[in-house]
């Protein structure tokens, strides 16, 4: 156990390491964030002035080993646009994205196991037949439009739900959340549906698959055999069969819901780090983009280590061990 | 009977009317860009100059139109060529009580200038000026050399408090700490990219607002903006985009407001160099650059539809443009119209030009930064196409655009042969345009800033130094107008058309649309 988290220790470093090269050089290459953010009345004197006070006049290389420096002391680099740490900006918005994340995640456990099974165990069914039709829809249909419909809809048709923002907060433990208020949580289902949808039929098609699979297999025949209740039969000898294809997506789906959410997040205009990130990258604010990537590249390692420990609470035979110990 | 009726339902509707800013005087608005900061001398950029003017004052303010009106200065006056006295307001007092003198603008115009890690500056407004307090009300502002244009420079200046915000870091601010004005609303809450609050300044020296709260919630996509008012989870949204301004002004819950813009979208043509790098004869091969012939512009110019681009384009919201800025503005032309659409007389100055068989060329333009840009670009590349000009189109995000059009080329040099680029004037006339993008590019003076085609005119540069050395305002007006009308006859720049802002707010409201694109909660009232 402490060999493997060694390890695992030493190949996140590794990770985040090369990232960072990637990112920073990467968007050295692209465009130049004076020509944005400087007013357009302002003289060569004022550009000047900017492009040195941001250290762009150096070779890319040192502005590298000068953010490495910064690392080294807790300082992930300020803003160019806000005149603020990127890390304090970055970890501001973060409640708001975790909780968008978290909620679209319920969704699609809680609507996408159950259906799923049903679908797998009745599959001539013609509920069956829909859900899996529906699946598909849930996948093909762009994010942005199914946001703006949803907001057409439910905000400005019916007037059933906010159209966008995020409610009031309320704070629970120390964490301050949307969730706790009634107004925070209508504020809260449309974005976060529109998010859990591609999820929700990823899960059904996933948990469909692996339930029609399991359903014919032996043990699943003996266990009906034996005379077991349907709800035992598929509530555990089927259900932790199928679940580890499932929690692995699950997993890195949810480091994507953290990272990526940015257009759901633009459309609903949710406060959260997915519009800080595309915001940053609109105006090539630089150590926002780069600090955010090294964060999420963090989550993404975090959550990865939690899904294997989550495979071994499921499946008794896997160990969390590498090959090599 | 009637006439009882008619009674009652007009002290009815003037219960109403009295009523209704007591009991929901609580406003939200829409912003289509979120600000940098509220720190008002942090950032110079168009969203928080608009939203801090609803928490700070200036010395001069600009009304609708940006014609200068006293603000926290009652009245000033040049008393020679580089001495200006500002008389300032008395009895003013800032939100947190202390009252406002001269030593707040000593301090301001010390800090403006100099806040740590800023993007873009105000010491452009403040180049060469000195500030001395006469007395407590009467501050004079020298200069170095005679600044015409000194009142406009310095009604872009937000006048901080001495003892909250002089000193204060651009962090004190958005913590709320210093950021304490004397304009109509005062700092409630900021929680950045969600929302901002402020409540009325009940004493303010302009009049109470209609407003007890007002809350700004930036929601930069545009068909999400349009959503927020017809759900009414807002009263108010900037930037209206053109593609609904249609069935907007169909709609029974919105009301529409618009004005021209100060800014006009323009085309650069590259006139430095022998060979240009985006110009080629038919079959590819090099051919000296056709964009330095007089009549090619000009038949450019004709063979552009203003028209077409603003009815189908723009959807009405736009103004076929024949010079910088639109006519209503100072130092504006009186001669000048739009250049009218003649693609036979177009044809002509090809074949009289030598081009009879055309040239290929390529257009490159911002995708996302004016409206409808990339759209534009589409359109009057093939509108040069029909004259002969077969042009192809190159959009590019504003952050790779911006780079490689102002110094993209060898020797920082600009990279591109024809651009569609937009100029706003934030100080509302013509020698903003003129001295940034038709003077001869001239670092050391700060000219030619966003000059990318290199135009370069010594007549259109000494009527412009004229003009900028003319504290008298009718001279100087006379002066900005005959410039432009040589620049554009010179075809410097081609312009196509004028922007026209616009504001939606729910049925029962107003507000005063501005030129400047700002949103200012104060001129909103219930209809």
């Amino acid at each position: 156990m402490t060999a493997f988290l060694i390890r695992r220790l030493m190949q996140a470093g590794l990770v985040v390491a090369v990232m960072s090269v990637i990112v920073f050089f990467g968007i050295n290459v692209v465009g130049n964030p004076v020509d944005i953010l400087v007013s357009p009345e302002a003289d060569q004197a004022e550009r000047a002035r900017v492009i040195r006070e941001f250290g762009l006049d150096r070779p890319v290389w040192q502005q590298y080993l000068l953010f490495l420096n910064g690392i080294a002391h807790g300082d992930f680099g300020r803003s160019f646009v806000h005149g603020e740490p990127a890390l304090k900006l970055i970890l501001e918005r973060m409640p708001a994205t975790v909780e968008l994340a978290l909620a679209a995640l319920l969704m699609a456990i809680v609507v996408g196991i159950p259906v799923g099974i049903y679908a797998g165990i009745t599959p001539m069914g013609r509920a069956s037949k829909v859900i899996m039709a529906g699946s598909i829809l849930g996948f093909s249909l762009p994010t942005f439009w199914v946001g703006l419909m949803l907001i057409l809809v439910f905000a400005v048709h019916l007037g059933w739900l906010p159209s966008t923002g995020r409610g009031a907060t309320a704070s629970v433990l120390g964490v301050s959340t949307s969730m706790a208020t009634l107004d925070g949580l209508a504020h809260l289902v449309l974005p976060a549906l529109n998010l859990a949808l591609l999820k929700i039929s990823l899960v059904v098609r996933l948990t469909y698959a692996g339930a029609r699979e399991a359903s014919q297999q032996d043990y699943i025949k003996f266990a009906r055999a034996k005379g077991l209740s349907e709800r035992r039969v598929v509530g555990i000898h089927l259900l932790k069969n199928i679940m580890i294809p499932v929690v692995t997506v699950l997993g890195l789906e949810f480091g994507n819901l953290l990272a990526f959410s940015v257009v759901t997040e633009t459309i609903f205009a949710w406060p959260g780090m997915g519009k800080l990130l595309i915001d940053s990258i609109l105006l090539l604010d630089r150590p926002v983009v780069v600090a955010y990537l090294i964060i999420i590249v963090l989550a993404f390692l975090i959550i990865n280590f939690v899904v294997d420990a989550l495979y071994s609470a499921l499946d008794p035979r896997v160990r969390l061990r590498d090959a090599g110990s | 009977m009637r006439l009882i009726r008619a009674i009652a339902v007009a002290t009815a509707l003037g219960v109403a009317t009295l009523l209704s800013p007591l009991g929901a005087a609580e406003i939200k608005v829409g912003l289509a860009a979120p600000p940098s900061s509220i720190d008002p001398h942090f950032h110079n950029l168009a969203p928080n100059n608009s939203l801090l003017s609803n928490i700070f004052d200036r010395l001069v303010h600009q009304d609708p139109n940006q014609a200068l009106i006293p603000g926290l200065a009652e009245s000033w006056k040049a008393v020679n060529d580089t001495t200006w006295e500002f008389k300032l307001r008395k009895g003013v007092r800032f939100h947190d009580g202390s009252p406002f003198t001269a030593a707040d603008v000593l301090c301001t115009f010390k800090r403006a200038p100099n806040v740590p890690n800023s993007p873009s500056n105000f010491g452009l407004y403040l180049k060469g000026k000195t500030v001395e307090k006469v007395d407590d009300y009467t501050v004079l502002v020298k200069t170095t050399g005679p600044q015409p244009l000194l009142p406009n420079d310095l009604s872009t200046i937000y006048i901080v408090s001495k003892s909250a915000g002089c000193e204060a870091k651009t962090e004190d601010y958005n913590t709320g700490k210093a950021a304490v004005g004397t304009g109509p609303f005062k700092f409630a809450e900021y929680v950045p990219g969600d929302r901002i609050v402020m409540t009325a300044n009940d004493d303010y020296w302009g009049g109470k607002a209609a407003w007890d709260k007002v809350t700004f919630r930036p929601i930069t996509s545009a068909p999400a903006r349009v959503a927020a008012i017809l759900a009414g989870d807002v009263d108010l949204i900037e930037d209206v985009p053109t593609a609904d301004i249609a069935k907007l002004s169909k709609d029974p819950r919105v009301s529409l407001f618009q004005t021209v813009s100060n800014r006009v979208i323009y085309f650069h043509l590259d006139q430095f160099r022998e060979i240009s790098p985006f110009i080629t004869a038919k079959d590819g091969s090099a051919i000296k650059n056709p964009l330095r012939d007089r009549r090619v512009r000009l038949a450019i110019s004709k063979s552009i539809n203003r028209d077409a681009i603003v009815e189908r384009v723009m959807e009405g919201s736009a103004v076929p443009a024949g010079q910088l800025l639109a006519d209503k503005f100072f130092g504006t032309s009186k001669n000048l119209k739009p250049e009218r659409y003649d693609v036979e007389g177009a044809k002509k100055l090809m074949k009289e030009a030598g081009y009879e068989g055309g040239f290929k060329m390529t257009i490159h333009s911002p995708n996302g930064r004016y409206t409808n840009d990339a759209k534009i670009a589409e359109v009057v590349a093939q509108m040069l196409t029909r004259i002969g000009i077969e042009t192809s189109v190159e959009t590019l995000p504003p952050a790779v655009f911006f780079r490689r059009a102002s110094a993209g080329g060898p020797d920082n040099t600009p990279e591109f042969s024809f651009i569609l680029v937009g100029w706003g004037s934030g100080t509302g006339e013509a020698s903003s345009p003129l001295r940034s993008l038709i003077y001869t590019v001239d670092p050391s003076r700060g000219t030619g800033a966003a000059n990318r085609g290199r135009y370069s005119n010594p007549e259109v540069d000494k009527l412009v130094d004229a003009a900028l050395a003319s504290v008298d305002d009718e001279k100087r007006a006379g002066l900005l107008a005959k410039a432009t009308e040589v620049a554009i006859g010179d075809l410097g720049i081609i312009p196509s058309h004028y922007q026209i802002n616009v504001w939606a707010t729910r049925r029962g409201l107003k507000i005063v649309p501005r030129t400047d694109e700002f949103t200012v909660v104060m001129s909103v009232a219930p209809q």
